[in-house]
């Protein structure tokens, strides 16, 4: 059931609908913090009935997200969230189901069911909070570590490439994703909304600060002196510029995507490109999923949002065809169909 | 000429068809199995065949087989067979050891050339060097028949000898004096698209037949004595597909949609494609990116209010063991399936064993029951099934249901049961908007917590892997509170105990000994003790369908017998539990661990040998 046909709630509300009683374990200063309070608003926006949210997690910090929820929620075992949640929506398409999910368990020992939600399309939303490190476990290397980093399993620094998550959504066919930081809680709100009018597969990935075990991991991104020329917020339909000016821009270009500065080597506005987010072809978007400070500003906001059938909707057209023509109405038709004979 | 024929009269027959794998051996023995059915036979059937797909023809690996036993009261496969139908060299080396002395052998005569032999490993030719003095042997030149029969009725050359398989059918349908009608229409179903094929086919069949009857080597015919079945209506199931029916079955009886989270495996797969094929019946069938996301998937359409299921063997089991902790935990219904095969790891992937017992009862981490059932039979499976299903849902518990290659894979007769007299199924749902609902209430008599559905107005909850407290249902770790819930999640199956049917004993209730089977054993330690009975020593017989919890009078059957002989296909899992839960009673045990059924000869000396 897409977000168009999902039944809404009949009284309007509010964020303390969907607030807990439970109190919040995570350390004081963590960016899941600011990712929890954008979910309880964006929920009342959304405006589903409040029992239609379920929340399914696996293991980790961002895992033990869904008891800080009021909603109907499961939080599962390691790596599995994904797969848990395909089972929540395929029996029942009423639901919305939202996954929150970490680099660890969705990267690592769960990126087997997370590519295959992603190639399925089923209708979930998969927030990834990317704080490139194990916190629940203390503090080793995580499948988005960078090449090189200092933690407890690699003193000397890792020797593994890292995945970037929307290099990955997208090699899995992946037809809806976005980036936020968590320290812009009502940007993240934003491009939750979006993710959730989408039909299909949605992966946000939320740049994540870990106070504890890598604090400052997105530094470059986020502080005061740099985050202008390292973030480029994409709106579709609109030029892709960034830089405290906005005279900075992405230019296609022979050898895939440029930074230019307008006025400068003789570039203007026009060599800027035009963001298109529904775009079928994902050429563009995978150039801008994987682009990384310094050399180029990280792209924010929602990349790729491409209509596809979902699994949902194609199995339910399976189910109905199937009911429409077989004879077998029931088990006792079953049970007495093919050859069968009476003694 | 036919009245010359000499009669032999016979309760049953086994007739097992071999060939590489291709020659048609499926078909044949389905074709005389359906035949044997309809002429008012009790049946049992077992394919036979290697893990590979195609392996080199005319060799001993690539030897296909299907076995059919019919007759009266036909509950086990057959140790040993009266007829083989054999169409190479290497499937008559391979099968050999399993024909009774002064049985019949239909083998090609086309197919024993010099190449053919070497590729058998036969140093001379068995047909013509009298070592199959012992036995009755047929061996006309079946594909040149066939072919002249095929090519005159209009087939290509290619397509002609692949029709030899009917040939031989034919002339196992005159020694049985079957109708050649059953196949004509059996025929006609199988090749619906190809009508010039299936009207070859019947005329190669017609002509095989019409061959017997002028053979002087076919001086006799079998007869099977009259078989007395329950009357009703009647089909032939294998286990795997009965296992998918009683799911259903239970899916609409409870009201709960049914949905299968499965990953394919040897020889559990037909229960998965059966599944898939009845949307019509609204069952969500996800074949999942491998066995753990098959098991999660089903815990999650558990959590969201369906029937859910997971099917698989042995080494799918291993890794689905920390998912069915989740589920211990989180007191969901789920059906898992274990179509047992010989291990450990890959082991014999498509040969039956009964060893995943231990890892059903205690795999996992933790203290962390499950149910734990087992299928008796092909058609046992069905109600199997439905009552694991049952189980499941009116516990909130995992239930684990255990049958193997053998029972799976195997058909038999089903006497068809009408959904509305299956006994009723109660899931318990929390009500909407319940002021007192709580995850973790449970029922003060069942101690059943109840099923509240997302979705549902009223009634939003959290649960999950952490322990959690007693009634709220919060995330605990009190310590006391931690052995509380443990020693209620075993209680409750403890309980279930009181609902399930009392343990039987058949054969001589009044006899010293008792032998003790469970799951796919049921029928040749049924027929082992009949036959020693028979043979005028008393013995009783106990099979267990429940093994955890165990039916409340197991000790007071126990306590009856001097002698008690556990028989089982592994090393002797189910009779160390008993060991274990019932200690004052001395065991003896029977196994074999060699990937085959036990024969009724060998059960027979080992009851004779206590």
């Amino acid at each position: 059931m897409g977000y168009k046909q999902m039944e809404k709630s009949p009284v309007p509300l509010t964020h303390e609908d969907f607030a807990s009683d439970q109190m919040v374990k995570w350390c004081p200063g963590c960016g899941d913090h600011a990712i929890l309070n954008a979910v309880e608003k964006v929920f009342p926006i959304i405006g589903y009935k409040k029992e239609s949210y379920v929340l399914v997690s696996g293991i980790g910090c961002s895992s033990r997200f869904p008891y800080y929820v009021n909603t109907y929620g499961f939080h599962g075992i390691h790596g599995r969230a994904n797969a848990i949640a395909t089972g929540v929506r395929i029996a029942n398409p009423k639901l919305s189901v939202w996954i929150p999910t970490g680099d660890g368990d969705s990267m690592a020992i769960g990126g087997n069911h997370f590519i295959h939600i992603i190639r399925r399309n089923l209708d979930v939303n998969i927030m990834l909070f990317n704080n490139k490190i194990y916190g629940l476990t203390k503090g080793q290397y995580s499948p988005t570590s960078e090449l090189g980093s200092i933690t407890k399993t690699s003193p000397y620094g890792t020797i593994e490439h890292p995945f970037k998550v929307g290099e990955l959504v997208i090699g899995a066919q992946g037809t809806f994703f976005a980036r936020a930081i968590d320290s812009n809680p009502k940007f993240i709100t934003e491009v939750m909304l979006e993710a959730a009018k989408h039909d299909g597969t949605s992966v946000v990935e939320i740049l994540q600060n870990c106070v504890i075990f890598n604090d400052g991991t997105h530094d470059m991104i986020t502080n005061r002196e740099t985050k202008d020329d390292m973030q480029l917020v994409l709106k579709h339909g609109e030029k892709m510029l960034f830089g405290k000016e906005l005279n900075k821009g992405i230019k296609q270009g022979k050898n895939g995507l440029e930074v230019i500065t307008i006025g400068e080597n003789g570039a203007t506005l026009d060599d800027v490109l035009v963001h298109d987010m529904y775009n079928l072809s994902p050429g563009v978007h995978l150039m801008l999923s994987k682009m990384l400070p310094p050399a180029f500003p990280i792209a924010l906001g929602v990349i790729r949002s491409a209509v596809s059938d979902t699994y949902c909707e194609l199995l339910q057209n399976s189910i109905d065809d199937q009911k429409a023509k077989s004879p077998i109405k029931c088990v006792d038709d079953l049970l007495n169909s093919g050859d069968t004979w009476v003694i | 000429m036919a009245t010359n024929k000499q009669i032999i009269e016979r309760d049953s027959v086994v007739v097992k068809f071999v060939g590489d794998s291709g020659d048609g051996m499926q078909l044949s023995g389905t074709l005389f199995s359906d035949a044997a059915a309809l002429a008012g036979n009790d049946i049992a059937t077992f394919p036979d065949y290697p893990a590979e797909i195609r392996a080199p023809h005319n060799t001993v690996a690539g030897v296909s087989g299907f076995q059919v036993h019919i007759g009266k009261e036909t509950r086990i496969i057959g140790d040993k067979c009266d007829v083989l139908v054999a169409m190479n060299p290497a499937s008559l080396k391979a099968n050999l050891k399993w024909v009774k002395i002064g049985g019949t052998i239909i083998t090609d005569g086309d197919a024993y050339d010099d190449k053919s032999l070497e590729k058998a490993g036969y140093a001379t030719n068995p047909l013509t060097d009298n070592s199959l003095s012992s036995y009755r042997v047929i061996a006309p030149a079946i594909t040149t028949l066939a072919k002249e029969t095929a090519l005159a009725n209009g087939l290509d050359v290619k397509s002609a000898a692949r029709t030899k398989n009917m040939f031989c059918l034919g002339m196992v349908y005159y020694i049985f004096d079957f109708e050649l009608e059953t196949p004509g229409c059996l025929l006609d179903k199988r090749f619906k698209k190809k009508p010039l094929m299936a009207d070859v086919n019947k005329k190669v069949l017609e002509a095989g037949f019409n061959f017997a009857e002028t053979m002087e080597e076919f001086a006799s015919r079998f007869h099977i004595s009259n078989v007395q079945l329950e009357k009703g209506k009647y089909r032939n199931i294998t286990g795997n597909i009965a296992t998918a029916w009683g799911l259903l079955a239970a899916s609409e009886r409870s009201g709960r949609d049914l949905f299968l989270g499965s990953y394919p495996i040897t020889p559990a797969t037909e229960i998965l494609i059966e599944l898939a094929l009845h949307k019509s019946l609204g069952a969500k069938v996800f074949q999942a990116e491998d066995e753990i996301a098959g098991i999660c998937s089903a815990i999650g359409a558990s959590f969201a209010g369906s029937l859910a299921c997971t099917t698989t063997s042995g080494p799918g089991l291993s890794l689905k063991s920390e998912a069915i902790g989740l589920a211990v935990m989180t007191e969901l219904p789920l059906v898992i399936v274990d179509v047992q095969r010989a291990g450990p790891s890959t082991g014999l992937p498509t040969k039956s064993e009964q060893s995943d017992l231990n890892m059903a009862l205690f795999g996992r981490n933790g203290e962390s029951p499950c149910i734990v059932m087992a299928a008796g039979s092909p058609s046992d499976c069905f109600y199997a099934a439905y009552n694991a299903a049952k189980y499941a849902m009116e516990t909130m518990t995992p239930v684990i249901l255990l049958t193997d290659g053998h029972t799976g894979q195997g058909s038999e007769l089903f006497r068809i049961p009408k959904v509305a007299d299956l006994p009723a199924i109660n899931p318990p749902i929390a009500k909407p908007n319940d002021p007192d609902y709580q995850p973790y209430r449970r029922d003060p008599e069942t101690l059943v917590r109840q099923w509240a559905i997302p979705g549902t107005e009223g009634l939003r909850h959290r649960i999950g892997g952490l322990e959690k407290s007693d009634g709220l249902g919060l995330v605990s770790t009190d310590p006391i509170n931690h052995e509380k819930m443990v020693d209620y999640r075993q209680e409750k199956i403890n309980r279930l105990a009181q609902r399930i049917p009392l343990q039987e004993v058949t054969g001589s209730v009044d006899a010293d000994t008792l032998v003790i089977s469970w799951g796919g054993t049921r029928g040749s330690v049924y027929t082992s003790v009949k036959e020693v009975n028979e043979a005028g020593k008393k013995v009783a017989h106990a099979h267990f369908s429940y093994i955890m919890p165990l039916p409340t009078n197991t000790a007071e059957v126990l306590s009856k017998y001097k002698n008690i002989l556990v028989c089982e296909l592994n090393s002797g899992q189910f009779v160390n539990y008993l060991r274990m839960t019932h200690p004052s009673f001395a065991y003896k045990q029977y196994n074999k661990i060699q990937g085959l059924p036990f024969t009724v000869q060998e059960l027979v000396n080992a009851i004779n040998n206590i």
